[in-house]
């Protein structure tokens, strides 16, 4: 008899996966690079802050929204790299040192773990968004600032949407590479592509080609952290101008409907790598 | 209770267990026996459902494949080293372990105390010598009250005294009438921890006997060096020689060899002769 997948899906008890949450929340706050991230995202939020309230406005936003506005830039370099950096090391890491055979050889599934992992780690990230903005509109409010607070919350949210869309793509780049240092190494690439690769490959893509400038924004559009982007900057309700040339196509094709049409590229960007990653790991030969 | 059937397993185009089989009853010891790559860990691994393989596993009647869950409750297993939870503290590691297996804090503190790691609940799993990390492996293993233990190279990485505390307690575990399934390449521990050893190399089967015939089995060889003056030396070898031992001289005293598993028989022959020696050591 020949068999390759080694477990077949068993119906995951939520109880198991809230104890491997738990467990794997408290080890990643307890790790020292773990709050290297944290700490650089709340310090370069707080210089942001100071810098960015005396002036008058930002892309013509005021009180909160003009912190959240000079966070988008921020959030939109670090926060990718930080989902991806934990989602890489997750399970590989844990493979590499023994930890997933020894969690395995308890009365667990495999689903039960993948999600425990993910989740545990969904709740540090959010943590680190919460601080970053956090401590950013603490520094905002005590400086008399007010108003603008609900784009402010939704745009924190947001990151913390965009932060998990990458842990499952780092968790994702995890169940395929043998080794941690590997799949740290492809997570980076990945960063550089969505984050500056993507815009510059796009306009070279664009200049070098006859390919329509509406499909060469649609792509741009489907870049996750461009979504991010466009999502939190049209919540401002802010100058066209900041939205960049993919936005301003963006706005003029979609109108009102550019909202739903982020959100569900971020849902999908959410949903989409967690779920492979996750039939990737139950299906696994070997862990 | 545990039925293996031409399992094989392959990592790429590497065979690393090759058409195993192996049967053991309730209550039975038995030892996974062979050098580094013979595919020990690998037949535990398959067990555990950490990998997939070809062929038949079954425990208590279940399919290890189908049922994983089910086949890893009635087991504990103990890893060679517990290095992966170093940053945690010893009690968070047990209350993590006893949660996955639906167990309260009462039992954790029952297997503290019967592991005797009473003392170092506070400490770091990092913190722990080689000795008391094999104890705490043990210790979670050993959380849910198994009917199965797993133990791979239980002995491993330990100095004289912590192997003679962990062979000790593997002793009482299998008199509790545990079935334990032990990996070693020690060919002195595995007279002492079970009733049956099955060799292994390359992945196959070599033989399956008891465990103090596994050396005349294989033809597996020690050589003693016995140390003692030269004319001391000079008769040992005689009388090794004349009970049919190979023995020579040496600078040092005698250099005899024996089954390894009856190192005893070559010192007994001097000691019948009258002959002391002050010394000894084992070469292979």
């Amino acid at each position: 008899m020949t068999t390759m997948a080694v477990e077949v899906l068993e119906r995951a008890d939520m109880g198991t996966v809230f104890k491997i949450a738990r467990k794997e929340l408290k080890g990643t706050i307890g790790s020292r690079w773990f709050w290297m991230w944290v700490v650089a995202f709340v310090g370069l939020a707080a210089v942001l802050v100071m810098i960015a309230l005396p002036s008058s406005s930002i892309n013509g936003h005021a009180g909160f929204g003009r912190t959240a506005a000079s966070l988008v830039t921020l959030v939109q370099i670090i926060i990718p790299l930080m989902g991806l950096a934990l989602g890489a090391l997750s399970i590989a890491g844990q493979r590499e040192s023994g930890a997933m055979r020894f969690l395995m050889s308890h009365p667990i599934s495999r689903t039960e773990a993948f999600w425990g992992i993910y989740l545990g780690h969904v709740a540090a990230l959010g943590i680190a968004a919460g601080a970053g903005f956090g401590i950013a509109g603490v520094l905002t409010a005590t400086r008399g600032v007010s108003g603008g607070t609900g784009p402010f919350v939704w745009i924190a949210l947001v990151s913390w949407v965009l932060a998990v869309a990458m842990l499952g793509i780092g968790m994702l780049i995890s169940t395929y590479a043998a080794r941690s240092g590997a799949a740290l190494g492809i997570a980076v690439f990945v960063w550089l592509f969505f984050v500056f690769i993507g815009d510059l490959g796009l306009m070279g893509t664009s200049a070098a080609t006859s390919m329509p400038v509406s499909v060469l924004f649609g792509i741009a559009l489907l870049n996750p952290v461009e979504a991010f982007r466009l999502t939190a900057l049209t919540a401002l309700s802010g100058s066209l101008d900041a939205l960049g040339p993919a936005g301003i196509f963006a706005v003029d094709t979609l109108g009102d409907s550019l909202g739903i049409a982020l959100f569900i590229v971020l849902v999908l960007w959410l949903a989409v790598p967690a779920l492979v990653a996750w039939r990737r790991f139950v299906g696994k030969a070997d862990l | 209770m545990i039925t293996i059937k031409t399992l094989t397993k392959r990592y790429g185009d590497a065979v690393v267990v090759d058409d195993f089989a192996m049967e053991v009853a309730t209550g039975e010891s038995i030892a996974l026996w062979g050098p580094n790559g013979a595919g020990k860990t690998t037949v535990i691994r398959c067990l555990l459902g950490l990998v997939s393989y070809d062929g038949e596993i079954t425990v208590a009647g279940l399919d290890a494949r189908k049922r994983g869950k089910a086949v890893r409750s009635l087991i504990g297993y103990v890893p060679q080293e517990l290095s992966f939870y170093d940053e945690m503290v010893v009690q968070d590691l047990l209350d993590y372990s006893a949660g996955l297996r639906g167990i309260g804090t009462d039992r954790v503190d029952e297997v503290v105390d019967q592991i005797g790691l009473g003392d170092h609940q506070k400490k770091l799993v990092r913190e722990l010598s080689g000795g008391l990390k094999q104890r705490l492996g043990l210790a979670t293993a050993l959380l849910a009250d198994p009917p199965i233990l797993l133990l791979d190279e239980p002995t491993s990485n330990l100095d004289a005294s912590a192997r003679d505390a962990a062979i000790r307690l593997l002793e009482n575990l299998r008199h509790e009438g545990r079935t334990l399934v032990v990996t070693s390449h020690h060919i002195e521990e595995v007279g002492m921890l079970v009733d049956r050893v099955i060799a292994m190399d390359s992945g196959r089967t070599v033989t399956e006997c008891a465990p103090y015939d596994l050396a005349e089995e294989l033809g597996i060889r020690a050589w003693l060096h016995l140390i003692t003056d030269a004319d001391a030396a000079t008769r040992a070898a005689a009388v090794l020689n004349s009970a049919g031992f190979n023995a020579r001289q040496n600078s040092k005293g005698v250099l005899v060899e024996v089954s390894a598993q009856q190192k005893g028989k070559a010192v007994a022959a001097l000691h019948s002769a009258g002959i002391e020696i002050e010394d000894l050591e084992v070469w292979r």
